[in-house]
Order: structure tokens, then C-alpha cells, then sequence
């Protein structure tokens, strides 16, 4: 069974570093850096996950996360949502776009793990 | 002779009968009859606690001492009697309409119904008023003492016996002049009692003044020979000390808090002051009959040595007449306690109403309603009073020893009461007169007479004898007895004839240059005015006279129909006994607004206030009424300036908050941006730390890897906290410019190669050296970090195949301009304004800067007095930097 994450995230060296992590999970790792065409990325890859920057160049994660949820076939999709900002203005901002859990960076990388197991338990039962 | 324990007997037995005649007249008084309570006679008797022990007892001594001079005490008050009625019946007239309770409360509404001055007004009073009551004291000791002298055996002690005296007196002023508050209740008990008093001492010294003419001298002819073979009938006129004492003497009379209270306070019918303006001259005259007779019999009789201040006592005495003198004695304790009770009286009213009662509603501030008690403590606060100002009075008495310090207190007290003359009259008379007039007046009078009278006439310490040789502060013309240098005049002449004038002057200057309140300004009209528009209180009521005035006007605004009507069916509601109705309130109040139905309101009261007098229009009311619009208006433009003033405020208190808002929405972007820009080399850092420490079987080219990551955001971190701390040290100004002289080639030569220099550097810089040879003197490391900045940016973000980047520099108009061009694809458009802003990165920023660069370049080129800016339609990234060439002073 193959399990697929979405990482969108400008930073390089943090995608390589998450990449790492899950791979070695056993997840399949695909990365996208650019906020502009995030959406149709997702839609074309349909992971089992996605992992969301917010401050991505051409279109914020936050925006990116509404429209998603947004769209019928995607509402439901577990969305693990990444920030550098550290407000917490930022959280709620997130909670109410319907993130499904929403972590600050630095983060630990067993936290991240963690996070990723638990979405994909839920969904999977559900 | 008549034993000491007697006199004190009949001493006792007179006051228990004072009490009688105040109690009963009390009686008479709240049932409603006694007519003759309210007698001319009476009010003119009362009038009489001018003539004190002092003058009881004095006028014979001074006689005795300075001749004729005694005459100008009883001239003074006399003039103002005969003379002057007409503005004594303006001040009664105006206590009565404005209900004053004394002349501190008079001057207080004068002036604005101003507390200040009513305070300075009892403080003044209370300082003239206790050393007259310790005279009065003293004069009761020293009589006694004649008696005691004789009769060692007695009862009489002399410390003792006055302070009995003294709380006796304060007990009956307690009784009877505090039992009722309303001020137009008068206090018929006390004032009969001193009528009483004044047939008591007048009658003791004409029955001593006959037993001296027809008893030792044998008659009148005899007599008028003794005298002129005195010494008393050559003493000469001393014309400045008797105009000065003729005139301290009539101030007085006005000013002095007792005469206030028995003239205007007690006053029952203005009518009165007409009978008194005779009758109480004559009494005055009565009263100095027989002053010089005493006088050169005394000294004729008794030995040398004699106080002549007792020789009415001691002449009967020295003739064996017991019961003359004991007569005399009792005219003497009459004088003294009619003016100690009085005085008494009046000085509590002002301490407790212009002193304690303030201070107590003070206290009693939020403390909730005081309604109910109110009555209770007035009453309580003025029985207070009476104690402490007879206490004063006591102990004045204690501490000046009662020796000759208190003979001269007299005529002292009255000039120091005479300084609210200005004030007074001014009020009267001057609507100009202004609360700081009669402030500032006020002031100067009394620290005049205090430093030329009052100091220099008390014994011992009081001031210093180099004050009083050399002036104060060693200025000769400060010498409190020769002001301004002008010597050789009596103390006394002296200090009244300064302290009035320079108190007089001061009064008008001041009112001239201050500004009157609205209400002053009421108040002062009503005063100056107060015949206009009050009534005497009686006598005018229920004149029919009035009624068919009344009806002549109404006709002819009415009609006669319509008013015949409306008069006939007012005389029928009343009972119809006759066909006009009589002039009550309510029939005055309905035709009022009967009239004003066809001429307005104003008018109305106006027509009827005309005719019945009783209401407050005059002209001088409605000129003062105009005043007040007029000043309103001003008022109102004032305001209108003001509250346009105040909206230019409140626009530049929204603009700055709208800027502090602003500022600190920057300031949270800010932060916001650093805390992004701080947490995404340290998120990388740990990710790769953990996964170093955790993960096993990395590979060797991993972990070197993932080091070199470690390593290069650890040195990104680093250049963002030096870019933070560089920026923050340029944008506070705390910059230190290193300046020096160096060429332009020189410095782009060091910030080519230090930018370019290790990675491995792909773009080719284009420089035309020969422009490049100008001299810049500046802060050389600043603006090569500048240069340095633009030349990496290039090398970072030009996109060219082949990245060129041109440096060209000119000289133009006093001006280095120097230009950094490559030939990639630049900056879009809309990014153009913001390249210059913090964190302010273009496209993704994959070179690792935190976009604090070009905010830092522009900082340093500001600090350097050149600027930085981008130049659009090069083709490639292009910035032009630019500074003054002769930037010596610049430079700072």
C-alpha cells in the first residue's frame, strides 16, 4: 500500500529534512515550492496528506488551504499545516480555514511523525 | 462706702434684670405684641454700644489729658448722622433687600458673593474687635478695683472676677442672640436690653455731671469759671489730629461690626434712621455735657496722680456719695457689656458663617444630606464662636497685662476697622468697584496699619527697634511711623492718613484694571441701584392708588372693555367690597400674564414693576441686563474660538494616533517577519541535528550533507541578527561615519572582489575606469558595503545566460551618480516600490538573505546624504546611487 504525502514548502532544506523523515516511514515524498499553482498540484498528485507552508511566494498557504476546502473531493483531506510566524492569530486564522492539525516551526522531528501517523489513522478509519 | 461684695450683689441683680428685660421683650416680640419694641426710640438707644466703657470712662480722662480733643469721638458719628443719613439709609436699605447678617456677609455679596473677602473682612474684624473687648474687660476690672481698694475684705478677686465676667457675658450673648437664625427675626431681647443699658449709662453720667455742677461746684456760673481757669479751656486745636479723629471716629461708626449689626441687622423700619439722624446726635451730645466739668473737678479735687480715666467713679467717692458712685459704676458696666455682648455677636456671626460653616460643609462634602441638622450646627457653630472670640478677648486682656497698652487699643480698632471704608462705600456707590478692588485695597490698608499702627504701638518684641529707627531692611523710607519720609506727624494721623489713602487708591486701580464676574456685576448694579428697584418694605401695600394706575395702563393696552372686565371680575373673587380689586400677589400675577398676552412678558413685568415698584426692573437693571447679553455674546465667540480650536486639536490627536497606529502595525509586521525569518534557518537546524542524532546508517556523504546544511543556516541566522543590528544602529541615527578621502575606482576595485570572491562567480562586472577617477571623501566602508550589496544581488538574482553586470559613474552638476545594470530580466513592476522595504524579498528567495540588503543601503545612503533608488527601463536590475560631491558638511 502506498501511502503519498503533498509537502509544499519554498524552504529547501526544510523539504529535504521532512522528506527524510517520511520516507523513511515508508511514505512516498513529493515536493512542490510555489503557492501559485499548489492547488492544481494537489488535485493532479491526490496524496493521502498534504503538509502546508504558510508563507509560500505567489499564494499564501492559509488561502491555499480555504480553497481547498473549498472543493468537494478535497474537503475531507487531512492538511498538517507548517508556520514560521509563531501568532496566534495564525492558529485560529487556521482552525477556522479547517486545518486538520496546525504545528510552529522549529518544530521536533518525532512531533511531525507523530502528527502524520495520527492524520492518517483518522482518515483511514473514517 | 459701699462695700465690695454689694456693688458685686447689685452687679449680679442688674444683669438678672437685663435678663428679665431681654427675656420678656423676647416674649412680647414672638406673641406679636410690644409695639414699642420696634420703637425709633429703641433702635436709637441701640445705637448707643457706640458710646463704650471707653467712652464712658475716657472721654472724662482724655478731657483731662488733651482738653476739647474728646469731642471729635461724638463729632464723627454725629456728622455722619446729620450729614449723611441719606447713605446710611442706602446701606440699611441694602442690607435689608439683600438679608446680609453682617458686614463681612454685606461686601461678600457685593462683590460676587465672594467668601475670600468675607474671610479677610472677619479677620480684620477680629483682630480690631478682641483688644476693644479685653478694653471693655479692663475698664470692668479697674472699677471694681477702685472699690476693692477700699474694702480688702470683699469677694472681689481681680483675676477671677474677669473671667466670670467675661463667660458671664458670653453666656447672656449665647442666650440671646443665638436663639433664632433667621436674620429677619431679629434679636428684640438683646436690643431692648442694650436700649436698657444706654437710658442706664446716659442717665449715671448726667446724674454724676449734675452732682458736680450743682453739687461741688455750685451751679453753672461757678462751674463755667472753674473751667476756664483750667488748664482744659486753653488747650489748643490741633487741626490734623482732629480732622483725623473726626473722621476715624465717623468711618468707624459705619464700619465697626457692632454698629453694623444694631443699624442695618437689627433694623426694623428704614423709617427709623430718620428719627435717629436727631435723636441720636443729641444723645451723643447728652453723653459729652458734662465731660469737662467732671474732668476739671476732678483734677481740682483729687490728688495729683489720679487717673483721670476714673474720675467718674472717684469724684463722687472722693465726696462720700456711695450711691452716685455705685450709680456711675453700673453706667459704666452698662457700656461695657452692651458692646461686649454685641460685639460678640456679630464678630460669631461672621466666624461661624463665613469661616466655621465652609469648613464644616467642606468635611461634610459626599458625605451624604445634611438637611435636618444644618439649623443645629449653625446655631451650635455661632454659640462656638461667641466663646472663642470672648475667650480671645480674655486672654488678650491676660496677656497684655491690662496696664496703659490697652488705652490707646480705641482709636487704634478704629482705623484698623476703617480700612473697609473704601470697599464699603465704593460697593455703595461705584458699580465699577470689583471684588479685586476691594481685595487688593483691603490688603494694602490692612498690612499698612499693621506695620504703622498696630506693631509699632504694642509693647515689647512685637517689632524690632531697629525696624522702627532704621525701616525695614534698613530703607528709611520704610520707617513704619515716617513712611516715604515724611516726619514729625502724629503716629496715628500718620498710619490713617497712609494706610486710607494708599488702600483708597489701590481699591479704585485695581477695580479699574480687573474684569467684574457676571454676578458682580448683578450684585454691584442692585447695590448701586437699590432704591430703584427695592421697596421700602412697608407702606406701599394695598394702595388703591396703585390698583387704578394699574387699570389706566391695562385699558390702554386691553381696550377699556376688556379691562374693566378682567378688573371687575378680580374685585369680585376678592370679595367685592370694592369695584377695584386690591394689589395682592396673586391678582398682580394673573394681570401680568394677562398683559403679557399682548406685549410679551418682559414688558409686562416691566409695566407692572413700574407702577407697584415692587418688582426689580429698573433701567439700571435692564442696562445691566444688556450688559450681561452683551458679554454672553462675547462669551459665546469666545467659545466659537475655542471649540474650533479644540476640533484642530482633536483632528491632530486622531492624525497622530492614526500615525501610532500605523507605526505600530509596522512594528507588528515587523517582528512578525523577523520571528518567520529566525525560525526558518533554526527549523533546518534542528530537523537535520535530530536526524543526525536519531536516524542510524546514515551515509557518510549524508552526514556531510546534512552538516553543510547545519553550517550554512547557522551562518544565515548570523547574518540576519548582523543585518537586524546594523539596520536598528543606522535607523536610530547612532551611526558614527567613518570619513576619509579614497577614489571611486579604488573603492568599487575592493567591492568587486570582495563580493565576488569564493563562490564561484559567474558574472562579469563592466566598469568604464576612467570615469571612475573622482575623489569621494566620505564614510568609505558604508558606501562600499553599498556597492558590495548591489554587486552580490546581481550576482544572486541576474538570470541571464550570460549575467553582465555595467557599472558606469558620472559627475553631474556637483553630483556622483553611479549606476549598477545587468541584463536580466529586473525587478517586475509592481515590486519596484517595495524593494526598498525590510524583509522585502523579490521572487523566492533562494540565496538565503533575509531581504534586509537594499533596507540597509538605503539607511547608509540617507545617513551618507545621497540616496539609492531603482531606475526603471534599463532592460536588467538597475539601482543608481547617488551622492553629493562637495558633501563635506553632509557628511554628519
Amino acid at each position: 500500500m502506498s501511502r503519498k504525502v503533498l509537502l509544499i514548502e519554498d524552504e529547501p532544506n526544510i523539504a529535504e529534512a521532512i522528506r527524510f523523515l517520511l520516507t523513511r516511514e515508508g511514505w512516498q515524498v513529493e515536493i512542490h515550492g510555489d503557492g501559485t499553482d499548489a492547488l492544481q498540484v494537489i488535485q493532479g498528485a491526490q496524496p493521502d496528506l498534504v503538509i502546508l507552508d504558510v508563507m509560500l511566494p505567489g499564494k499564501s498557504g492559509m488561502d491555499i488551504l480555504r480553497d481547498l476546502r473549498e472543493m468537494e473531493e478535497l474537503a475531507s483531506l487531512p492538511v498538517l499545516m507548517l508556520t514560521a510566524r509563531g501568532q496566534s492569530r495564525d492558529r485560529e486564522m487556521a482552525e477556522n480555514a479547517g486545518v486538520s492539525r496546525f504545528m510552529t516551526k522549529p518544530f521536533s522531528n518525532a512531533e511531525v511523525l507523530t502528527a502524520v501517523r495520527d492524520l492518517h489513522a483518522q482518515a483511514t478509519q473514517m | 462706702m459701699a462695700t465690695v461684695n454689694v456693688l458685686i450683689l447689685v452687679c449680679l441683680g442688674y444683669v438678672v434684670f437685663l435678663f428679665a428685660v431681654a427675656f420678656a421683650a423676647d416674649r412680647m416680640a414672638a406673641a406679636g405684641r410690644g409695639k414699642w419694641l420696634r420703637s425709633p426710640l429703641i433702635y436709637t438707644l441701640s445705637l448707643s454700644i457706640y458710646c463704650t466703657a471707653w467712652t464712658f470712662y475716657g472721654a472724662v480722662g482724655n478731657a483731662a489729658r488733651s482738653g476739647l480733643e474728646f469731642v471729635t469721638i461724638y463729632l464723627g458719628p454725629t456728622l455722619v448722622m446729620v450729614s449723611w443719613w441719606w447713605g446710611l439709609r442706602k446701606l440699611v436699605r441694602v442690607g435689608r433687600s439683600q438679608r446680609v447678617t453682617s458686614i463681612a456677609d454685606l461686601l461678600s455679596s457685593r462683590y460676587g458673593k465672594s467668601n475670600t473677602l468675607a474671610v479677610c473682612v472677619t479677620i480684620l474684624a477680629v483682630l480690631g474687635g478682641t483688644p476693644y473687648i479685653a478694653l471693655q474687660l479692663q475698664s470692668i476690672t479697674l472699677s471694681f478695683s477702685i472699690f476693692a481698694e477700699a474694702d480688702p475684705s470683699g469677694l472681689y478677686r481681680e483675676g477671677s472676677s474677669v473671667f466670670w465676667v467675661a463667660a458671664g457675658l458670653a453666656v447672656f450673648a449665647i442666650l440671646f442672640g443665638t436663639r433664632n437664625l433667621d436674620v429677619n427675626e431679629r434679636h428684640h431681647g438683646v436690643v431692648t436690653a442694650i436700649a436698657v443699658e444706654a437710658v442706664v449709662k446716659l442717665f449715671a453720667l448726667i446724674a454724676v455731671g449734675v452732682f458736680v455742677v450743682w453739687g461741688i461746684a455750685g451751679g453753672i456760673a461757678p462751674m463755667m469759671e472753674r473751667i476756664d481757669a483750667s488748664e482744659i479751656g486753653q488747650w489748643h486745636v490741633d487741626a490734623g489730629r482732629w480732622t483725623t479723629f473726626i473722621f476715624l471716629s465717623a468711618a468707624a461708626f459705619i464700619c465697626l461690626p457692632r454698629m453694623f449689626q444694631v443699624m442695618v441687622v437689627e433694623n426694623d423700619d428704614e423709617s427709623h434712621l430718620r428719627t435717629a439722624a436727631w435723636a441720636f446726635p443729641l444723645y451723643l451730645l447728652l453723653m459729652s455735657l458734662f465731660v469737662v466739668p467732671i474732668a476739671v473737678v476732678g483734677l481740682d479735687l483729687l490728688p495729683e496722680g489720679a487717673n483721670p480715666d476714673l474720675f467718674v467713679l472717684t469724684v463722687p467717692l472722693s465726696q462720700g456719695n456711695d450711691w452716685l458712685a455705685m450709680l456711675s459704676f453700673i453706667g459704666g458696666f452698662s457700656s461695657a457689656t452692651s458692646m461686649v455682648i454685641v460685639t460678640a455677636m456679630a464678630l460669631s456671626t461672621m466666624v461661624s458663617n463665613h469661616v466655621v460653616m465652609p469648613i464644616w460643609l467642606n468635611t461634610q462634602e459626599g458625605t451624604g444630606s445634611v438637611s435636618g441638622d444644618v439649623r443645629n450646627i449653625v446655631l451650635m457653630a455661632r454659640r462656638v464662636s461667641i466663646a472663642v472670640v470672648m475667650a480671645l478677648g480674655y486672654f488678650y486682656y491676660r496677656l497684655s497685662g491690662g496696664g496703659a497698652a490697652l488705652a490707646s487699643i480705641g482709636l487704634v480698632a478704629f482705623a484698623g476697622i476703617s480700612q473697609i471704608l473704601p470697599a464699603l462705600v465704593g460697593g455703595l456707590f461705584w458699580r465699577g468697584a470689583t471684588r479685586t478692588g476691594a481685595l487688593v485695597g483691603l490688603t494694602v490698608g490692612f498690612v499698612l496699619w499693621i506695620y504703622t499702627l498696630l506693631l509699632p504701638g504694642m509693647s515689647g518684641a512685637s517689632m524690632p527697634e531697629s525696624v522702627l529707627q532704621n525701616g525695614l531692611f534698613g530703607l528709611g523710607w520704610l520707617r513704619p511711623q515716617a513712611l516715604f519720609g515724611i516726619e514729625g506727624i502724629d503716629p496715628i494721623v500718620h498710619s490713617v492718613m497712609w494706610s486710607l489713602l494708599l488702600n483708597t487708591i489701590a481699591f479704585c486701580v485695581a477695580s479699574l484694571l480687573s474684569f467684574p464676574s457676571p454676578l458682580e456685576r448683578l450684585q454691584g448694579a442692585q447695590f448701586v441701584n437699590v432704591f430703584d428697584h427695592s421697596v421700602a418694605p412697608r407702606g406701599w401695600s394695598g394702595s388703591v392708588a396703585q390698583s387704578e394706575d394699574l387699570m389706566i395702563m391695562t385699558q390702554r393696552i386691553l381696550g377699556t372693555g376688556p379691562a374693566q372686565e378682567f378688573f371687575q371680575a378680580e374685585a369680585e373673587k376678592q370679595g367685592g367690597r370694592s369695584h377695584l380689586p386690591e394689589p395682592t400677589p396673586a391678582f398682580l400675577g394673573r394681570l401680568e400674564r394677562e398683559l403679557s398676552g399682548s406685549v410679551g412678558t418682559a414688558t409686562a413685568h416691566a409695566m407692572i414693576g413700574q407702577i407697584v415698584g415692587g418688582s426689580s426692573v429698573s433701567v439700571e437693571d435692564l442696562l445691566a441686563v444688556a450688559d450681561e447679553s452683551a458679554q454672553l455674546l462675547e462669551y459665546s465667540s469666545q467659545l466659537e474660538v475655542k471649540s474650533s480650536e479644540l476640533s484642530r486639536t482633536a483632528r491632530q490627536l486622531r492624525e497622530a494616533n492614526a500615525k501610532l497606529t500605523q507605526v505600530s502595525a509596522q512594528k507588528d509586521s515587523f517582528l512578525s517577519q523577523v520571528s518567520h525569518e529566525l525560525r526558518t534557518p533554526m527549523t533546518s537546524i534542528r530537523a537535520f541535528s535530530e536526524i543526525m542524532r536519531d536516524a542510524e546508517g546514515l551515509s557518510g556523504d549524508e552526514q556531510t550533507r546534512y552538516a553543510t546544511i547545519i553550517h550554512d543556516e547557522a551562518l544565515r541566522l548570523t547574518r540576519l541578527l548582523d543585518d537586524l543590528l546594523d539596520l536598528s544602529v543606522l535607523e536610530n541615527g547612532q551611526v558614527n561615519l567613518n570619513i576619509s578621502d579614497d577614489s571611486l575606482r579604488s573603492l568599487l576595485d575592493r567591492a568587486v572582489s570582495s563580493a565576488l570572491a569564493g563562490a564561484g562567480s559567474k558574472i562579469s562586472v563592466r566598469r568604464a575606469r576612467a570615469a571612475e577617477r573622482i575623489v569621494l571623501h566620505t564614510d568609505l566602508d558604508r558606501l562600499g558595503q553599498v556597492f558590495i550589496n548591489l554587486i552580490s544581488n546581481a550576482q544572486k538574482y541576474c538570470d541571464a545566460e550570460e549575467p553582465v553586470l555595467t557599472i558606469s559613474a558620472y559627475d553631474v552638476g556637483g553630483r556622483i551618480i553611479i549606476d549598477f545594470i545587468d541584463n536580466g530580466s529586473g525587478i517586475p513592476p509592481g515590486a519596484r516600490s517595495m524593494v526598498f522595504e525590510k524583509f522585502a524579498r523579490v521572487g523566492g528567495d533562494k540565496a538565503g538573505g533575509a531581504g534586509l540588503g537594499l533596507a540597509i543601503c538605503r539607511e547608509i545612503m540617507q545617513r551618507l546624504g545621497g540616496e539609492i533608488s531603482y531606475l526603471p527601463g534599463q532592460g536588467g536590475a538597475a539601482f543608481r546611487v547617488s551622492l553629493p560631491l562637495a558633501h563635506r558638511q553632509a557628511a554628519q
